[in-house]
């Protein structure tokens, strides 16, 4: 029994040691406007870690993550909006108490979509509903059908178009290009001051441990060992009782679920949000970020995001236009090198010879990688 | 009893007892007639061998019963429930079990979550998710692995077992399921000879209180354990009947056995 407990253990550790990487040492280390970033990185966190059970455990590839990133931040955004398009500070447009963008399209009528977004709760079930329903309408009739594979990852990435074109397409209901921008307050609680924003870096990062555990839930339950076999032998598990469609279906609407969240607390803590998160880009850097980290790790998803979201910051404060290459670059190393990413090495590398200076017990902290921190 | 059944199966071709019917049973890929209309009776308690050449369609049929493919046209009935418009894992649920040729294991997973994912219980999305690892199912997991011959490896990872225990592993699968039909697809394949007695010794204890279909090409295994044989050529049925009789038929010598 002793042998079972020990990942337990060491994912207690894991998730203690990320906590005290992200709520103690970070914000000791680093400057508001650093620790802003920082905050804006690990909002992409909750896409990986959601790709690390939806494509790592389950084996679905989905290059569509970002539409549910932007479903849940345009959700949070629309509430934001309607917060600061009071009939107060819109009283010069030709339709006082609607948001600008759609004065600016000749639009005189909040559209019918927009009303829930007036409360509070109803927003913050949108942020997860919403991707959630999505991701079930779209994977449902898929995975009924057995398309899997290249075939899902492709036709997700088309969706991720599809959803640019149509918010870049709608401007007067979605802003358009330019996205949902100038937002101030949150029932009332003014979210661009510096102390608003270390607020919610602290509720994103307990969010983000949440979802973890959460994950870690999911995991450790037999559903999570019916998805690792489902990678493994499709057939198997289909002719073992059990209906594989309505499993990936599931998994494939938490990861979108976590995505929502993070897309949500991405527009609180950046102040608006645009197309420009949802489209095909993101959603391959949110895979890339997971396959960095290791796309088996729930942990080496967050220090892989971390990382890529360093290296491309300092790298394109240097060298805008060569980043994209050493993106793509980064991505076929991780591919052809080290499958398992950072937590891949970790566990070759580094784990053994923490066991070994343990002793034979071998009782030690796990996944984290060496923390990327500035 | 099993050989009364199995001499009786012929002449009560409607009677309503038969664990398995499978009637007219056809599907044709692009106009090609894997199985062509084939008809045959399993009883309960039965230990049917199917045989035949390489493409005579014995595994096209085990995939048509368990819904793995889709009949062109014709019934199997299983305790008089059609399985041809059920979904495979209803198919599972009904009482059927597969055993694939290729030992059809959790790789990454251990011996002990290998069979326990095999438990029948908690088969939904959200019963995984609550299923709690009881008393029943250790002691059930247990009394599989020892059946098996895999009771000291229950921790390890399926991918270090050998080639035998990995069949017997998918064994033990299905066994836990308990069902009623168990369809294997030659499971003595690619066993060194010791293994291969080890099975057949497996195969005779677990074959009891179940019909099973077999298939299989080693002869020596096959006078051991049939009841009957269905001998199959080119989808359709050649010769039927018990081993003795089968092996005498000249039809049967000259597709067949003659190699």
């Amino acid at each position: 029994m002793t042998q079972a407990l020990s990942p337990r253990f060491k994912n207690l550790i894991g998730l203690l040691l990320l906590a005290v990487l992200l709520a103690v040492v970070l914000p000791l280390v680093l400057e508001p406007f650093r620790l802003n970033m920082v905050g804006k990185y690990l909002t992409y966190a909750f896409v990986a870690v959601g790709l690390v059970l939806c494509w790592g455990n389950a084996g679905i590839l989905s290059l569509g993550q970002g539409v549910f990133f932007g479903l849940g931040g345009y959700a949070m955004a629309m509430y934001l909006k309607l917060q600061s398009s009071t009939l107060e500070a819109t009283k010069i447009q030709s339709t006082p108490g609607i948001p600008d963008f759609m004065d600016w399209n000749q639009i005189t009528e909040l559209p019918f979509f927009w009303v829930p977004f007036k409360s509070l709760p109803l927003s913050l079930l949108a942020v997860v509903l919403v991707p959630m329903a999505f991701a079930f309408i779209v994977s449902f009739p898929m995975f009924k059908r057995r398309v899997g594979g290249v075939y899902f990852a492709i036709i997700t990435q088309a969706l991720a178009a599809i959803m640019t074109i149509l918010i870049v397409g709608q401007q007067g209901y979605t802003g358009g290009i330019n996205g949902i921008t100038d937002l101030r307050t949150l029932a009332g609680w003014d979210i661009r001051t510096d102390s608003a924003k270390t607020i919610l870096y602290f509720v994103n990062v307990a969010l983000l441990l949440g979802a973890i555990g959460l994950c870690l839930l999911v995991r450790g339950s037999k559903l999570g060992r019916i998805l690792v076999a489902m990678r493994d032998k499709e057939d198997r598990v289909r002719f073992s009782g059990y209906d594989v469609a309505s499993f990936k279906v599931f998994v494939f609407c938490l990861a979108a679920a976590l995505a929502g969240v993070g897309g949500a607390m991405f527009t609180l803590q950046v102040g608006f949000m645009s197309p420009s998160f949802v489209g095909i880009v993101p959603s391959i850097e949110m895979v890339i970020y997971t396959a960095v980290g290791g796309r088996l790790s729930l942990f080496g998803a967050v220090y892989g995001t971390l990382l890529v979201n360093w290296a491309k910051t300092s790298f394109s404060e240097s060298f805008p236009e060569l980043w994209l290459f050493g993106l793509g670059a980064l991505f076929i190393a991780v591919v052809l090198l080290f499958p398992n990413g950072l937590a891949g090495l970790y566990r070759s590398h580094v784990e053994p010879r923490i066991d070994a200076f343990l002793g034979r017990k071998g009782r030690s902290g796990s996944t984290p990688a060496p923390a990327p921190a500035e | 009893m099993n050989a009364q059944a199995a001499t009786n199966v012929i002449t009560d071709q409607m009677g309503p007892d038969f664990l398995l019917a499978v009637e007219g049973l056809t599907v044709s890929f692009d106009g090609f007639k894997a199985v062509d209309d084939l008809s045959f009776y399993v009883d309960e308690n039965e230990i049917r061998v199917i045989i035949g050449p390489n493409g005579a369609g014995k595994t096209t049929v085990l995939d048509l019963i368990c819904g793995r493919t889709k009949a062109t046209s014709g019934s199997v009935k299983f305790k008089n429930t059609e399985l041809t418009r059920l979904k495979e894992y209803e198919i599972v649920r009904a009482g059927v079990g597969r055993k694939f040729q290729n030992p059809s294991i959790y790789e990454d997973l251990t011996v002990f979550e290998n069979l326990e994912i095999s438990f029948p219980r908690g088969r939904g999305v959200f019963g995984a998710l609550a299923f709690k690892r009881d008393a029943e199912v250790i002691g059930r997991v247990e009394e599989v692995a020892q059946t098996i011959f895999l009771a000291d490896q229950l921790h390890q990872r399926a991918e270090y077992l050998s080639h035998g225990q990995k069949q017997w592993l998918e064994i033990g699968m299905l066994l836990i399921q308990d069902p009623e039909l168990l369809m294997l697809d030659e499971p003595v394949a690619g066993m060194s000879v010791a293994e291969r007695k080890k099975t057949a010794e497996l195969l005779n204890t677990i074959i009891k209180d179940r019909s099973v279909i077999v298939i299989e090409h080693d002869m020596k295994f096959v006078e051991d354990i049939a009841h009957k044989v269905t001998v199959l050529h080119q989808g359709k049925i050649l010769a039927e009947g018990p081993m003795a009789k089968v092996q005498a038929d000249p039809k049967v010598i000259e597709v067949y056995l003659g190699h």
